[in-house]
């Protein structure tokens, strides 16, 4: 790993963080889009509760608590949860060492 | 975008998981050949990111607002294929952790958000890619025309599923007008952080935009002649 690279991934990951953590508690509260046009159309009263709805986590907040500490830790929990699984997931299908040489030769010739 | 449980029927439901399984099946394969010791870290990365912004609601209009979907910028930066496993693992941690969006429209939201919207994002970028220059501004051009395409069309895909299986008797063309109106201002704000982050990343590191290979390969036959000689002396 090269640091080059590694200084992308760590300002990446801060940016991230900041934003899920941070930022976020300055996001818009009003019905989004499909929330919008659901309630245009007289449908919105059709959406049921997620099973999940009760879960510690639950609408971006640590148990319900509607503060910038509970949004933001909730979001950075998020991030976390994200970046294990998908770069667990990724990381797990690479294509490695030598094959991944010679592919790139390949697609450079092209 | 995220469907959340009771809009659509159940039938619905089970075929959009079906399509959103196979879908799935598919980039588990395809992502082998986009993802690399250097990439894969990224892609991991990238939908760490596109959580992160999901969260930033921004207002479109009067009483509305939208937020990134985010499977075009996944797209440009890692891949097609890898784009539709970053979101599909994002919209999995939302529906799971956060109760954002149903549990049995799970398979709904990966069939909108991760297929069509990248499926359909990345057909128009690919496409304006190959007529406009071969720049960086033309590579971020094609990538905005990308995400803002693709929000319309995934909302207008909901509006498909709907008329199939929603639960609600309610005029079609209400829904249709409501939800592709809302979409296109929202794909204004979806193109706008596409462009802006695709554009962060292609000034430091153009080496790791997927999106952005032509331009490396231009770049590599325009320096060789040059580099000849200079090896020579």
């Amino acid at each position: 790993m090269s640091r080059r690279n590694r200084t992308l991934w760590v300002v990446a990951l801060v940016v991230a963080l900041f934003i899920a953590g941070v930022a976020s508690w300055y996001a818009s509260s009003s019905p989004d889009g499909l929330e919008w046009a659901a309630e245009q159309a007289g449908f919105l009263d059709t959406a049921e509760d997620s099973a999940v709805a009760g879960s510690p986590l639950a609408d971006y907040q640590l148990n319900g608590e509607d503060s910038r500490l509970s949004g933001g830790v909730a979001g950075v929990v998020g991030v976390i949860a994200v970046l294990g699984v998908a770069g667990s997931l990724t990381w797990a299908l690479r294509r490695r060492g030598r094959d991944a040489v010679t592919h790139d030769a390949m697609t450079a010739k092209d | 975008m995220h469907v959340p449980d009771g809009f659509l029927d159940v039938q619905t439901s089970a075929a959009t998981a079906a399509v959103a399984a196979g879908g799935v099946a598919l980039a588990l394969r395809g992502a082998r050949r986009e993802l690399d010791e250097r990439t894969a870290p990224l892609a991991g990365l990238t939908a760490a990111f596109v959580f992160a912004v999901q969260m930033v609601n921004f207002p479109v209009g009067a009483g509305t607002s939208g937020h990134l979907m985010g499977g075009v910028l996944a797209a440009v930066l890692v891949g097609p294929w890898t784009a539709i496993l970053c979101m599909t693992v994002v919209l999995m941690v939302q529906a799971l952790l956060f109760a954002d969006g149903g549990l049995t429209a799970l398979g709904t939201n990966v069939t909108l958000l991760g297929l069509v919207a990248v499926a359909v994002g990345w057909a128009v970028f690919r496409l304006l890619a190959a007529v406009l220059p071969r720049s960086r501004g033309g590579v971020l051009a094609a990538a905005g025309m990308g995400a803002f395409v693709s929000v319309p069309v995934a909302a207008l895909a909901f509006v498909g599923l709907f008329a199939v299986g929603g639960v609600a008797d309610v005029p079609l063309g209400t829904v249709a007008m409501a939800m592709g109106g809302v979409h296109v201002l929202i794909g204004l704000g979806e193109a706008a952080i596409t462009v802006a982050v695709a554009g962060a990343v292609l000034a430091v590191r153009p080496d790791l935009v997927y999106g952005a290979r032509a331009l490396r390969r231009a770049a590599l036959l325009a320096e060789r002649p040059a580099s000849v000689p200079a090896g020579a002396q």
